[in-house]
C-alpha cells in the first residue's frame, strides 16, 4: 500500500472543497472496498477525506411518502430501520443479503453505490482490465468469466456490480444527492451509471469530486422482495438476484418494479419485463414472458449463460411468490 | 451450527484419556496472550518480502535493484546473482525431496507463475513490501503449459508415498463376468489448504547457532531440513514453534524459511518473513486437480468382482508429487480383482502438496460416488451394498486388520441418521422450493506411528514435565498429550507439563498423515511409565529433577504388519432448488471408528472440521487458473470459497468402539477421516434429491442448473439424466 494522507472532514462544504484542491483524493467513507483496492494496489489515493463525522447519517420521512436516506447510513442502520422494512421490504432484504455483520455495521450507502467490481481481473495488477487501466484490455472476455454480465456489456468489459442495495434502489427508483464545489446535483439511479461503451473505467455520471450526500426513494408498492442466489449460502457476492415490487388488483398486474443484480455493470432496471407486465394477468405465464422479454437482449459468453436461466427461474419465482401473497391478502380483505 | 451428542464411549478411559478437556492454553488464545510466530518481538528485527515471478516459464533476464536498495529503509535485496548457495539434494520427510522452493534464488529458472525469485529486506514490513512491489525483473519467457485434463499423453505412473500401481487377479476377465459394470469418470479441482496463519518465519543467529521462531508442523522435521540445506552441524539449528495457526499439510520447508535464513545469515541480525495471503496461494502447496476413473463389476446382488480406479493429477516441472486418488479401495472392498494406478503430469504450475487427507479426499469423492451408482443399478441400499463388500481381510495385501469398525459405524450411523425410513427414489421429497435428498459414503484413512524421542522430568514438588518436539497446529496435542501422559505417570493432569514445539527436544513426528498424537504417544508413554516405576521403586529426585528420556524405533519395529486404519461412514442431507441451482446441506452425521479417543472434546472438533471441509469441498471449493497466464483467477479468500457459517447447518460427529489388538496405544487418529467420504455423501444426497448425478467438484449452482436441464431433456428422450462428468456404459 502507497502512503497517502488522512483529514476528517467536518461539514459538507469542507470535504468537497479537499477533493475540489486535490483530483488524486478521495473520499473515505466505511472503507470496506476502497482499503482492499488500496491493499491490492487498484487505488493509490493521496489522501482519504474521511467523511463519516458528516450530518448525512439521517433516515427521514419525505413529504410525499418517500424515504431520504442519508450517505453515511451504515448498511446496518439502513436494514434496521423500520419504516425501510416496513415500506421497502425488498431494500432491507438486499442489504442483509450483502457481506458480513461486520462489514455491514461499516460500509455505507454513498459507498455502496461506489463499489467497484469484485472481477477477479481488475484487483490483479498483473492482468488487462480497461477498467483499472483504459486501453490494456480484458482478461475476462476470453478467460475466466463464470460471473460476467450477460446484459449491456461491451467489447471492452463484461465486469458486473456487485452492489445489493443498488439493485433494490433501481426497483425504486431511486434518486442521488450529490455536492460540488459548485452546488447541489440530482441524478436519478436509472443515469447514475453510465453505458459500458469504450470507457469502463468511467462508471458513473457523478462530476469530478462530487460528494453522495443522501438517496431518495419515491413511494413505492409495500409488497416487494428481494432474492440473492450465490455460491455460499452467506458472505458471497450474487450471481444473480432479483429485486421486485408487484401490486395485483382483480388479478392483474397494477404495478411492478423489477431490476436484476450480478448480470450488467450496475443494477439492471428490467424495463422491457415491466412493459410486458402491465395489466396482464398475475401467473408464472406471464411473468415468464416478461423474464424472456427482458432477456432476448442477453449475450452471454462461454461459461455465463446459466444466468440467464437463472434471472428467469429467480423472475418467475419471486414475482409468483409477490403475486401469491397479495392474492392472499385480498383473499383475507373480502 | 453444529450440535454434539453423547459419545457412545469414553473410550478405554481409566483415568484422563477419554475424559473431555478443554485445551490448556484455550485462555491465552482466546486473550491474544498466546504469541504466534508473528508476533514474537525482537530487538533490530528486519522483514523480508518476497517477490514472485509474473511469468509461468522462462529465464530472468535481469533484476534491476539499485533504485530498490535505494529505497527508504531497504536493507538488502537478494536474488539468484548474491543469495548464499543451499542444498536441495537431501532427504526430507519419509525419503522425499524437500519442496523445490528449497533452491529459491540459486538461478535463473522460473518453473512457474508464482516461483520466488527475490527477497526485499527492509526495516518495516510496509517497507520491505513497497521495495518488493518496485522490484525490476525481466524475463525471458518461453511458452507455458498449465492445461490440465483427462487423458493427457504425457502422464506417466510414479509412485508416491503408496505405490501407483497396484494390481490383484484378472481385472479383464472380472469385468467380463460381472452382471452390472460401473463405468464413470469423475473430476475435482485445484483445491488450497490456507491456514488463518500465514506461513511466517524469523531467524537469527545468536552465540553461533542459527535460531529459528517459525510457525510448521513439525519443529524437529524444519530444523533437519534448514541444517540440511545449510549444510550447518545438527546439532546448530533450533526451531522452536509454540503456536501455529493451522497447517493442514501446508506448513514444512518453505522459500519463506529459508529466505529468512539467508537474510539474517548476510545482515548479521533477526530478520522474519512472512507470506501474504496471495503468495500463499503459489507458494504453500495445494491439492492437485483430479481426473479419475472408476471401473466397478459386479454380481446382480452387488458383490464386487472387480474393483479399478485410475486417477490422474498434476505436478511441477521441479518435483514428482502424486495426489494418489486411488488408495481408498485397496482397504475398503472385497473384490476378486482389484486394479488402481496413479499417474502424473508435468505443467508449468506451482507444486502440489499434501493437503488434508492427501489422496483419499478426492480419491473417496469418486470411489463412493461410483458405488452409490452401483447401489442403483443393482437396486441395492447402498449401507447395505457397502456391508455386503466387507473385507475379512486386506482385500489386496490379505493382511489382517488392526481393528476394523466399519460395519458398526454405518448400522450406528443409520440408526441415527433414520436411513431405515429412506425412499431410494430420487426427486420425490419437497420442502417448499427445496428438493430434498439423503446419501451415503464410506471413509477410510491409514493409521500408523513413526519414531520418535521424548523425555520425561519428575520435579521434587510433585509435578512433571513432558518434552517432546510436537507440534499443536490447532487441533488439541498439547493438551491430548497431556492426558496420555498422566494417564501413563498415574497422576492427575494437573500434575503435568506439557512443552512442545522445539527441536532442542530431539527428533519427532510432525502433525501429518494422522500419526502425530499416536507417534508422540508411543514415545511419551515409556518414558512416563519408567519413570513412575523408578518413582515407586523410591528414586530420589534430584533438585534438577529426574529425567527419563525414550525413542520408540524399537518399539514401533516391532510391529506386526497389519492393515491399520480408522473408518467411518458419512450420511448427509441436502436440499436443492431445481430453479436457481442451490445446494445446502442441511444434515450431517459422521460415525466413525478411529481407536482409542484421547480428548473426546477436540477429537469431535477435529472430525467435525473435517466434515465441513468435505462440505467446502462439495459444493464450494475451486482454485480457477487461466491459462493464458498460468495463474489464478481470484487467489484470495473473497475469491476462493470455503463454507461459510450459514452454509453449516446440522453436523455431527460420534464413534464407535474401536479396539486394536496388540497395539499398546491404540490411538489411529482423527485429522484427516472426517474429510473422507463427506463430499460423496453430499454428492450422492444431490442425485437422491435431483435425479441428477454430478461427477465435477464443486456441485456449482451453475452445474446444477446444467444438470436440471439434462434431466428435463432426458425425460423428454428416455435417458440418464447427468450434470457434468461422464458415465460410460459397459
Amino acid at each position: 500500500m502507497k502512503e497517502f494522507g488522512y483529514r476528517r472532514a467536518a461539514d459538507v462544504e469542507g470535504a468537497v472543497a479537499l477533493l475540489d484542491a486535490d483530483p488524486g483524493a478521495r473520499f473515505l467513507g466505511g472503507g470496506t472496498n476502497l482499503v482492499d483496492l488500496m491493499k491490492a494496489g487498484v487505488e493509490s489515493p493521496g489522501l482519504l477525506v474521511d467523511i463519516r463525522d458528516l450530518p448525512l447519517d439521517a433516515i427521514e420521512t419525505t413529504a410525499d411518502g418517500g424515504l431520504r436516506i442519508g450517505a453515511t447510513v451504515t448498511n446496518s442502520d439502513l436494514a434496521a430501520h423500520p419504516e425501510v422494512r416496513r415500506r421497502y421490504p425488498a431494500l432491507a432484504q438486499a442489504v442483509l443479503a450483502g457481506a458480513s455483520g461486520q462489514l455491514r455495521n461499516m460500509a455505507t450507502v454513498g459507498g455502496n453505490l461506489l463499489q467497484r467490481t469484485r472481477c477477479g481481473y481488475f484487483t490483479d495488477l498483473t492482468r488487462a482490465c480497461n477498467k483499472r487501466e483504459p486501453g490494456s484490455g480484458c482478461s475476462a472476455i476470453g478467460g475466466e468469466h463464470r460471473n460476467a454480465a450477460v446484459l449491456g456489456a461491451s467489447a471492452h468489459c463484461v465486469a458486473v456490480h456487485p452492489s445489493d442495495l443498488g439493485v433494490a434502489l433501481a426497483a425504486f427508483d431511486a434518486v442521488v444527492t450529490y455536492q460540488t464545489a459548485q452546488g447541489e446535483g440530482e441524478l436519478p439511479l436509472a443515469d447514475f451509471y453510465r453505458p459500458v461503451g469504450d470507457t469502463p473505467h468511467r462508471e458513473t455520471a457523478l462530476p469530478a469530486g462530487a460528494l453522495i450526500t443522501a438517496v431518495t426513494l419515491p413511494p413505492a408498492p409495500v409488497r416487494s422482495r428481494y432474492r440473492k442466489v450465490r455460491e455460499r449460502a452467506s458472505y458471497a457476492f450474487a450471481i444473480g438476484s432479483v429485486a421486485a415490487a408487484l401490486e395485483v388488483r382483480d388479478g392483474r398486474v397494477q404495478d411492478v418494479r423489477l431490476a436484476y443484480g450480478a448480470v450488467a455493470s450496475r443494477p439492471w432496471r428490467a424495463r422491457k419485463a415491466e412493459a410486458s407486465l402491465n395489466g396482464a394477468a398475475a401467473g408464472p405465464e406471464a411473468f415468464a414472458a416478461a423474464a424472456d422479454a427482458e432477456l432476448a437482449a442477453a449475450a452471454p459468453l462461454d461459461d455465463n449463460a446459466y444466468k440467464v436461466t437463472l434471472i428467469r427461474n429467480l423472475t418467475i419465482a419471486v414475482l409468483t411468490e409477490l403475486a401469491e401473497a397479495a392474492l392472499d391478502e385480498e383473499g383475507t380483505a373480502r | 451450527m453444529t450440535t454434539t451428542l453423547p459419545p457412545t464411549t469414553e473410550g478405554t478411559a481409566t483415568g484422563a484419556v477419554g475424559t473431555s478437556r478443554t485445551r490448556v492454553e484455550g485462555r491465552e488464545k482466546i486473550t491474544g496472550a498466546a504469541r504466534y510466530t508473528g508476533d514474537i518481538p525482537l530487538t533490530g528485527l528486519a522483514h523480508g518480502s518476497l517477490v514472485l515471478s509474473a511469468v509461468a516459464r522462462g529465464r530472468i533476464r535481469s533484476i534491476d535493484d539499485a533504485a530498490v536498495r535505494a529505497m527508504p529503509g531497504v536493507v538488502a535485496v537478494l536474488h539468484h546473482h548474491n543469495a548464499p548457495r543451499v542444498r536441495a539434494d537431501y532427504p526430507s520427510i519419509m525419503g522425499s525431496a524437500p519442496d523445490p522452493t528449497v533452491r529459491a534464488f540459486q538461478d535463473d529458472r522460473v518453473p512457474h507463475l508464482g516461483w520466488p525469485v527475490a527477497l526485499v529486506v527492509a526495516e518495516t514490513p510496509e517497507q520491505a513490501r513497497a521495495g518488493a512491489d518496485a522490484l525490476a525483473v525481466e524475463y525471458e519467457t518461453e511458452p507455458h503449459d498449465t492445461e490440465f485434463r483427462a487423458g493427457r499423453a504425457d502422464a506417466y505412473t510414479v509412485d508416491g508415498v503408496v505405490p501407483a500401481t497396484v494390481e490383484k487377479g484378472d481385472l479383464d476377465a472380472q469385468l467380463a463376468a460381472s452382471a452390472v459394470v460401473v463405468d464413470a469418470s469423475y473430476t475435482t479441482p485445484e483445491e488450497h489448504h490456507n491456514p488463518m496463519e500465514p506461513h511466517t518465519c524469523t531467524a537469527y543467529w545468536e552465540d553461533g547457532r542459527l535460531e529459528v521462531l517459525d510457525s510448521n508442523q513439525g519443529a524437529s522435521w524444519t530444523a533437519d531440513d534448514l541444517a540440511q540445506a545449510f549444510s550447518l552441524a545438527p546439532g546448530t539449528v533450533r526451531v522452536r514453534s509454540e503456536h501455529v495457526g493451522g497447517g493442514f499439510g501446508s506448513k514444512g520447508v518453505r522459500v519463506h524459511q529459508i529466505a529468512a535464513v539467508m537474510a539474517a545469515t548476510e545482515l548479521r541480525r533477526p530478520v522474519r518473513v512472512a507470506m501474504t495471503r496471495r503468495q500463499m496461494f503459489s507458494l504453500a502447496g495445494y491439492r492437485s486437480p483430479t481426473a479419475q476413473r472408476v471401473r466397478l463389476g459386479a454380481d446382480p446382488d452387488g458383490r464386487l468382482r472387480a474393483l479399478a480406479h485410475t486417477s490422474l493429477s498434476q505436478t511441477s516441472q521441479v518435483y514428482e508429487f502424486v495426489e494418489p486418488a486411488g488408495a481408498a479401495g485397496r482397504v475398503l472392498y472385497e473384490a476378486a480383482a482389484h486394479h488402481t494406478d496413479a499417474r502424473i503430469v508435468r505443467l508449468d504450475v506451482p507444486t502440489p502438496t499434501s493437503m488434508r487427507a492427501p489422496g483419499m479426499a478426492p480419491g473417496s469423492f469418486a470411489l463412493e460416488s461410483a458405488l452409490d451408482e452401483l447401489a442403483e443399478r443393482c437396486g441395492v441400499d447402498p449401507v447395505e451394498l457397502r456391508l455386503r463388500n466387507e473385507p475379512a481381510v486386506g482385500p489386496v495385501s490379505g493382511l489382517p486388520f488392526a481393528g476394523r469398525s466399519l460395519r458398526a459405524c454405518f448400522e450406528e450411523g443409520a440408526r441415527r441418521f433414520g436411513w431405515a425410513e429412506r425412499d431410494p427414489r430420487p426427486r420425490l421429497r419437497r420442502d417448499g422450493r427445496w428438493l430434498l435428498g439423503t446419501g451415503v459414503a464410506a471413509a477410510t484413512f491409514h493409521a500408523f506411528a513413526v519414531p520418535s524421542t521424548a523425555a520425561v522430568t519428575a520435579w521434587p514438588d510433585g509435578t512433571f514435565t513432558v518434552r517432546i518436539a510436537a507440534a499443536d497446529i490447532g487441533t488439541g496435542a498439547r493438551t491430548a498429550l497431556l492426558l496420555i501422559a498422566a494417564d501413563a505417570l498415574g497422576v492427575g493432569p494437573e500434575q503435568v507439563r506439557v512443552r512442545i514445539g522445539d527441536s532442542a527436544f530431539g527428533p519427532a513426528w510432525l502433525a501429518g498423515g494422522s500419526a502425530g498424537t499416536s507417534s508422540w504417544a508411543w514415545a511419551i508413554t515409556p518414558a512416563a511409565e519408567e519413570l513412575r516405576e523408578r518413582l515407586a521403586l523410591g528414586a530420589e529426585i534430584p533438585a534438577d529433577g529426574l529425567t527419563v528420556r525414550s525413542d520408540s524405533t524399537t518399539a514401533l519395529a516391532g510391529q506386526t504388519p497389519a492393515e491399520r486404519h480408522s473408518y467411518g461412514a458419512q450420511f448427509a442431507e441436502v436440499a436443492v432448488d431445481p430453479a436457481t441451482g442451490e445446494v445446502r446441506v442441511r444434515r450431517m452425521l459422521g460415525m466413525f471408528a478411529a481407536g482409542r479417543i484421547v480428548n473426546p472434546l477436540t477429537a469431535r472438533s477435529q472430525l467435525v472440521g473435517g466434515m465441513v471441509w468435505g462440505i467446502s469441498m462439495a459444493l464450494h471449493e475451486e482454485a480457477v487458473r487461466d491459462g493464458r497466464t498460468g495463474g489464478l483467477v481470484g487467489a484470495d479468500l473473497a475469491g476462493y470459497h470455503v463454507a461459510s457459517h450459514a452454509d453449516v447447518d446440522r453436523v455431527e460427529a460420534d464413534w464407535v468402539d474401536d479396539p486394536t489388538p496388540g497395539d499398546p496405544v491404540g490411538i489411529k487418529g482423527v485429522g484427516e477421516i472426517g474429510v473422507v467420504g463427506a463430499a460423496a455423501a453430499v454428492a450422492n444426497a444431490v442425485r437422491h434429491a435431483t435425479g441428477v448425478r454430478h461427477r465435477q467438484l464443486p456441485i456449482r449452482p451453475d452445474r446444477v442448473l446444467a444438470g436440471e436441464a439434462s434431466a428435463a431433456a432426458g425425460s423428454r428422450a428416455g435417458t440418464e439424466p447427468s450434470g457434468t462428468g461422464e458415465s460410460h456404459r459397459a
